[in-house]
């Protein structure tokens, strides 16, 4: 298990991984959105946490279907499948190097660009706290929309179909706890709320998507 | 004899075949008997004026909406325990019905809001939740669109419908975390003491009927267009070895 979370994690930084796209579609996402919006700080103020949430789980679409195409297409998957780990457990395992190549970097970033949009200094804790229990429930839900699509020669576009809808509980919830955070209210119910959302994709999500491999490779 | 019989695709075809007439007429007997009943003979609602009668339409659609979910939850499931073709195919061919009805649902909804609400949409709970069921439905039809394999086609399909599933509840709960609504409650329940009055109440029940018979006829016709297209597709594959 560790040798594969290496080799995903070497195959993402190495040239050509893709690393740093999602991240930069993160910046461009919030840069954008004042000019769609308008200047003034307090309306910005008002929607960061949504927008940062948002831009969070876009950019985390954007980079879901890497976690099996590229080993779907040179034929690894077929190996891993055949391998003595469960596929399960290779499931799992993406979806963990995923969440490090895109979510902790997100939540990383997420500060940054929180100033930009004049978030209120006591939303800060909340976004980071909210944004590191979220973004791995993001990467397992997406690694079972990315094993659902990776036979399709365009599946990129219908995964997002499949994918967002999913995303549901977890924006709700995280964008709940950083707004109330933000208004100086206390964030900690829809942050447990968020952890137990996450938990359960965490428990739950690498079976089905191993389920959805194997009829993917039979 | 056991339901199981009717997973043999030739039985299914008799009984369905010589059901769907029955269905049918009594779908439209029904449904049209119900709304009638509804919508002429009902008197006006003392302050939401002659625009109630639009609950005749939008109940049950909203009811079958959900119903028709569920029963593709168990259709998926029986196909992925079982293995029986005609159960998938009854889930592939329920899915567009069950979309129209969320669409009917909803529409019918901004209808009768506008006037009483005094706006189109509102980020109800309950509406907003339709909403997420109508996505679900889209994103449940484009995977069966897009996957060429039947057989994976109708795996991929019923996992996702599984997961779609649980994922739908949990939004239920979390949109009503997000929001309190507008939206009033449920007012046909047996338990309840305030429901409903019973004028208005026999023609809603006699139209649910009508929706839920129209749903049967309808998927009764689909399933066997599937499976006719599904023989066809044998055949011409036949063909095309010899």
């Amino acid at each position: 298990m560790k040798g594969l979370l290496l080799r995903d994690l070497r195959l993402a930084f190495r040239a050509g991984g893709g690393f740093g796209l999602g991240l930069a579609f993160f910046l461009i996402v919030t840069v954008l959105m004042p000019f769609g919006i308008g200047p003034e700080t307090a309306t910005l103020a008002r929607i960061a946490p949504g927008i940062l949430w948002i831009g969070a789980l876009l950019a985390c679409l954007l980079s879901l279907d890497r976690i099996f195409a590229l080993d779907w297409e040179d034929g690894s998957l077929d190996l891993l499948a055949t391998a003595p780990l469960p596929l399960e457990a290779v499931a799992a395992v993406k979806a963990l190097a995923h969440w490090i190549t895109t979510g902790l970097p997100l939540v990383a970033l997420s500060p940054v660009l929180a100033v930009l949009l004049n978030l209120p200094a006591e939303g800060f804790p909340w976004l980071i706290a909210s944004l590191t229990l979220g973004t791995p429930a993001l990467s397992a839900i997406g690694s079972f929309g990315a094993a659902l699509t990776v036979g399709l020669r365009r599946g990129g576009l219908l995964m997002s179909l499949l994918v967002l809808p999913l995303y549901v509980p977890t924006l709700i919830f995280g964008a709940e706890a950083v707004r109330r955070g933000a208004d100086g209210l206390d964030a900690a119910t829809p942050l447990a709320l968020l952890a137990g959302v996450t938990l359960a994709t965490l428990a739950a999500m690498p079976f089905a998507a191993a389920a959805a491999l194997r009829v993917n490779l039979r | 004899m056991s339901i199981w019989e009717y997973a043999n695709p030739r039985k299914f075809m008799a009984l369905s075949g010589a059901v769907l007439p029955w269905v049918s007429a009594a779908a439209a007997i029904v449904l049209v008997g119900g709304l009638i009943w509804g919508f002429f003979f009902t008197p006006d609602d003392f302050r939401q004026g002659s625009t109630v009668k639009i609950i005749y339409l939008h109940v049950p659609a909203a009811i079958m909406a959900t119903s028709v979910w569920f029963m593709m939850l168990v259709t998926s499931l029986i196909w992925l325990i079982r293995r029986h073709h005609v159960s998938a195919l009854a889930a592939k061919a329920a899915a567009p019905v069950g979309m129209v009805f969320t669409l009917i649902g909803l529409f019918t909804g901004a209808v009768w809001g506008q006037p009483m609400w005094g706006s189109w949409w509102e980020w109800d709970p309950r509406l907003t939740a339709f909403l997420i069921l109508f996505l679900f439905y889209l994103g449940y039809i484009a995977l069966w669109e897009a996957v060429e394999n039947p057989d994976a086609a109708a795996d991929l399909t019923s996992v996702l419908c599984l997961v779609g599933t649980v994922f739908a509840v949990i939004s239920r709960y979390a949109i009503l975390f997000w929001n309190q609504g507008l939206h009033q409650g449920a007012s046909l329940s047996m338990d309840a003491e305030e429901n409903v009055a019973d004028v208005f109440a026999y023609p809603l029940w006699t139209s649910i009927g009508g929706f839920f018979l129209l749903f049967l006829a309808l998927v009764l016709y689909r399933t066997r267009t599937e499976i006719r297209a599904r023989r066809l597709q044998a055949l011409v594959q036949r063909e095309r070895m010899a």
